[in-house]
C-alpha cells in the first residue's frame, strides 16, 4: 500500500475544513466521538464539518489557524497524510513548511470569487517548493448552479496564469465539498464534467516516479563502529541507488573507494535504493564523518561556497546583511553571510522588485547570493530537492529564520 | 521470509529511524521516555534498528505514577532486561514527598497531571536536553500540530507559537541552556499502523491490550478497573470482559468491553470495526475539551 502525503491549501472561507471533514467522513475515517461534533442543518440537510478540524484553544479564541495540522486516513488503495495549511498571507511560512513535505497540493478556489491573488500565491508557492502534482479544486459550485461556464472561465483564467508556473502535473476539478459533489464519487449535478473525482485522483495519482532514481547521493548521518571494530557509514539514500562492489567517491575529500557491504538490521542489500536506510562499509581506510557524502565518480554534486538561491523568510526579524547566520544543509552546519539580494518577488503580483538596499522580511521571497565558511555539497533544488535545500538559523535566538532552494 | 506489501510501513519505519538518528546527533543527553505501552515499545524497537550494530545510545526514563497496572510494570522490567538498556525510574510519590507536587483531591484523584512535575524535575536534575517519546499526531487535536522536534522553554512549556518551522527533513535542535526538546519519531503513525507494525515485527506487548475478565466500575461513562487507589465501595463493581486500547494510570485509563481479542491479528480486526477513537476512553482527556493542550503547556509530554 502506497503512502501519499498531500497538502490542502486555502483559507477557512474556501471550504477547506468542510472538504477535509467530508473526505474523512465519507471514507469512514471518523470515529463516533468525532462525528458527535458534526451538526446537520435541519433545512438544507447540509453537514457542518467545521469542528472536525478544530484546532488549538489559542486558535479558537482568536478565530485563526496558527499552524499546519496533520491528519491521516486510508482507503483500500492508499494511506494518506493530509498536511492542512492555513492560507492567509501571514501564514506563508506555514504553507512553505507544509508543501515541503508533500507530493500533491490541493488548492481550493471559491467558485463565486474565481482566481484571486491568494490563489496565485498558493500556486506560485507550490511550484517554488517543487510540488510535482497540483490539483485546483473549484469549490462551492453548488452556489453557482453547477454552471459549466463559471467553471470553464475559472479554468481559463488559471491556465493563463499557469504559463508562468513550472509544475509538471496540473489538473482542475469542479466540486462542492458541502454537498459532496465529485468528492468520493462522480457528481450527478455536473454531467458536463468528464474528468475524475477527488478520491479517484488521490487513489491513483502517479507518485512512484517523483523520486529521483538517477543521481546516487548518500549523505553520512552517523559513523558507527561494531564490536569487531568494523566501521560503517550510517544514513538514508536520498536519491539514486548504490550496489555492493561499486566504486564511489567521497565528498568533500574526493577520495575514492569501493562499497564492501550494504546492510541494515533487517537485511543484506546487493542493491539499495532511494529511501533505504543503510549502513555502508567501504574498502580500505577512508576518513569520513557526519556531513560527508557518497556519490559516483561520473555524477557528482558540486561543492560551493557561493550559493545563488531563492529564500523564503520565516522570522519576524528581517534579514540582516551585516549579520552572520548558521546554515544547515544535509547533515552539515556552517556559518554564512548574505552577500547580495538580487530581487524580491512580490507575493501579490509575482513581479520582481529590484534595486538598492532591498530587504527581506517575514513571509517574503527573494533571490539572494550567500557565502558560506565551508563548501556545501549541493545540487540544484530542481534536480534534487534534498541536496538542493537548506535552512538558515539565527544563532543568537536559535530560530529557524529562512528556507532556501539552491538555483 | 516473504516481503509483505506494506510500503507505507516501510516509509514510516524509515522516517522514524531517520528522526532517531538526527536526535542522537543534535543532542548530548537524550533519554527515551518509556512507559511500557505499545507506542514506547515500538519506539524502543525502532531505536534498536536505528543504531544497529551499536547499542541504543540513550538511557530510558520512566515516570512512575505509582498508579500503574501491575501487568505494565512486570512487562516493563522484562522488556528492559531483554533490550539490555539502562532504565531510570522516577517516582511521582517522591515529588509529593519533596513537596513540589500535591495529590489531587476528589472522588478519583489522579496523578496524571502531576507526573509532569516529576518529569520536569528529572529533566532539570539530570540536565536532559532531549526526551524522545512515542506521542503520535493522530491521538489528539493538540498533538496534530506537533513538530518532530518540539521545543520546550525552561519551564517545559509547549508554546504553539514558538515552534520552529520544519522544512523537508532538516531538523534543528538549537536552544538555550535549560531549554529542551521533545522528539517524536512516531508523529505520523496511527494506532492501526502501530498494530500492523507490531504484527509484522512480531513484537510482544502487555496482556492488557487483549480481552480478559476483570472487575470494573463505571465512572463518568468510563469503565475503570477496580484498584487499590480508589475506594470502590461507593461504586457498583461488576465483572466484565474488557481490553485496553491505551495503557496509562488505573485511575484514568478506561477499559473497552471486549471478548475474543486474543492475538495481535484480533486487535487489528477489532480496530477496523471500532467506532470509538483511541483516547475516547481516557478520563484525563475527557476532563475538558482542551485537557491535553492545557497539560502540554505545563510540561506534559
Amino acid at each position: 500500500m502506497e503512502f501519499l502525503k498531500f497538502a490542502t491549501i486555502g483559507s477557512v472561507d474556501d471550504g477547506k475544513s468542510t472538504l477535509i471533514g467530508r473526505l474523512l467522513f465519507e471514507t469512514n475515517n471518523l470515529y463516533d466521538d468525532q462525528i458527535k461534533s458534526i451538526s446537520v442543518d435541519q433545512n438544507t440537510k447540509d453537514i457542518n464539518f467545521a469542528h472536525v478540524t478544530d484546532g488549538l484553544k489559542a486558535e479558537r479564541e482568536q478565530g485563526i489557524t496558527i499552524d499546519v495540522a496533520y491528519r491521516y486516513f486510508s482507503t483500500e488503495k492508499r494511506k494518506f497524510m493530509i498536511v492542512d495549511c492555513p492560507g492567509h498571507i501571514e501564514y506563508t511560512r506555514n504553507m512553505i513548511t507544509g508543501t515541503s513535505q508533500v507530493n500533491l497540493a490541493l488548492v481550493l478556489v471559491d467558485a463565486r470569487h474565481g482566481i484571486v491573488e491568494q490563489t496565485k500565491r498558493h500556486i506560485f508557492l507550490s511550484s517554488l517548493m517543487g510540488v510535482k502534482h497540483l490539483a485546483i479544486l473549484v469549490n462551492k459550485l453548488d452556489l453557482e448552479n453547477y454552471s459549466e461556464e463559471v467553471y470553464s472561465k475559472i479554468v481559463d483564467d488559471c491556465k493563463t496564469f499557469l504559463k508562468k508556473i513550472d509544475i509538471p502535473d496540473v489538473r482542475f476539478m469542479p466540486i462542492s465539498a458541502l454537498k459532496g459533489d465529485n468528492i468520493i464519487s462522480r457528481s450527478e449535478n455536473m454531467p458536463w464534467y468528464k474528468g475524475i473525482y477527488l478520491l479517484e485522483l488521490l487513489n491513483t495519482v502517479h507518485i512512484s516516479s517523483d523520486e529521483n532514481l538517477i543521481d546516487a547521493r548518500f549523505p553520512v548521518q552517523l559513523v558507527s563502529r561494531s564490536d569487531q571494530n568494523v566501521r560503517s557509514y550510517v544514513g538514508t539514500i536520498l536519491s539514486g541507488s548504490f550496489r555492493v562492489g561499486e566504486k564511489v567517491k567521497v565528498l568533500p575529500s574526493g577520495m575514492e573507494s569501493q562499497i564492501k557491504r550494504i546492510s541494515n538490521i533487517n537485511k543484506e542489500f546487493q542493491h539499495a535504493m532511494a529511501g533505504d536506510w543503510v549502513n555502508i562499509e567501504l574498502e580500505g581506510d577512508v576518513d569520513i564523518s557526519r556531513g560527508d557524502l557518497l556519490c559516483r565518480e561520473n555524477n557528482q554534486p558540486t561543492i560551493k561556497q557561493d550559493i545563488d538561491c531563492m529564500i523564503c523568510w520565516l522570522d519576524k526579524e528581517k534579514l540582516n546583511p551585516s549579520k552572520k547566520y548558521l546554515i544547515k544543509h544535509l547533515h552539515q552546519e556552517v556559518m554564512c553571510i548574505f552577500k547580495e539580494v538580487l530581487y524580491k518577488i512580490s507575493i501579490e503580483s509575482l513581479n520582481r522588485e529590484m534595486g538598492e538596499n532591498l530587504n527581506i522580511g517575514i513571509n517574503e521571497i527573494g533571490r539572494v547570493k550567500l557565502r558560506t565558511t565551508k563548501g556545501l555539497i549541493c545540487d540544484s533544488f530542481k534536480k534534487n530537492n534534498r541536496t538542493g535545500s537548506f535552512i538558515i538559523i539565527d544563532r543568537f535566538n536559535n530560530q529557524t529564520v529562512a528556507a532556501g532552494m539552491i538555483l | 521470509m516473504i516481503e509483505r506489501n506494506n510500503d507505507y510501513l516501510k516509509a514510516l519505519e524509515a522516517e522514524s529511524v531517520y528522526i532517531l538518528r538526527e536526535a542522537m546527533s543534535e543532542f548530548n543527553n537524550s533519554y527515551l521516555l518509556f512507559s511500557g505501552g505499545k507506542d514506547s515499545i515500538v519506539l524502543a524497537h525502532l531505536a534498536k534498528k536505528a543504531f544497529w550494530p551499536s547499542k541504543i545510545p540513550f538511557k530510558f526514563l520512566h515516570i512512575d505514577t505509582g498508579h500503574n497496572f501491575k501487568e505494565t510494570i512486570i512487562f516493563r522490567d522484562q522488556f528492559i532486561e531483554k533490550m539490555g538498556v539502562d532504565l531510570l525510574v522516577k517516582y511521582v510519590e517522591d515529588s509529593v514527598k519533596e513537596g513540589i507536587a500535591s495529590e489531587e483531591k476528589g472522588v478519583i484523584p489522579s496523578r496524571n497531571a502531576i507526573q509532569s512535575v516529576t518529569l520536569m524535575s528529572a529533566i532539570d536534575n539530570l540536565s536532559i536536553d532531549c526526551c524522545i517519546a512515542g506521542a503520535r499526531r493522530d491521538e489528539e487535536k493538540s498533538r496534530a500540530k506537533e513538530r518532530f522536534f518540539s521545543h520546550r522553554d525552561e519551564f517545559g512549556s509547549w508554546l504553539p507559537k514558538n515552534q520552529r518551522p520544519e522544512l523537508w527533513n532538516i531538523f534543528s535542535g538549537k536552544k538555550f541552556e535549560n531549554e529542551h526538546f521533545r522528539v517524536f519519531p512516531l508523529s505520523n503513525w496511527t494506532e492501526l499502523d502501530i498494530w500492523n507494525y507490531i504484527s509484522q515485527e512480531e513484537i510482544t506487548v502487555p496482556s492488557l491490550y487483549f480481552s480478559h475478565e476483570r472487575e470494573v466500575f463505571e465512572y463518568n461513562g468510563i469503565f475503570l478497573a477496580t484498584n487499590e487507589f480508589v475506594d470502590s465501595s461507593q461504586f457498583n463493581c461488576l465483572k466484565k470482559f474488557v481490553r485496553f486500547r491505551t495503557i496509562g494510570d488505573m485511575t484514568c485509563t478506561g477499559a473497552v468491553e471486549s471478548k475474543g481479542v486474543k492475538t495481535v491479528t484480533d486487535v487489528i480486526e477489532d480496530l477496523k470495526e471500532t467506532r470509538i477513537s483511541e483516547r475516547g476512553s481516557r478520563g484525563d482527556d475527557l476532563r475538558s475539551d482542551t485537557a491535553m493542550e492545557d497539560r502540554k503547556r505545563v510540561g506534559y509530554f
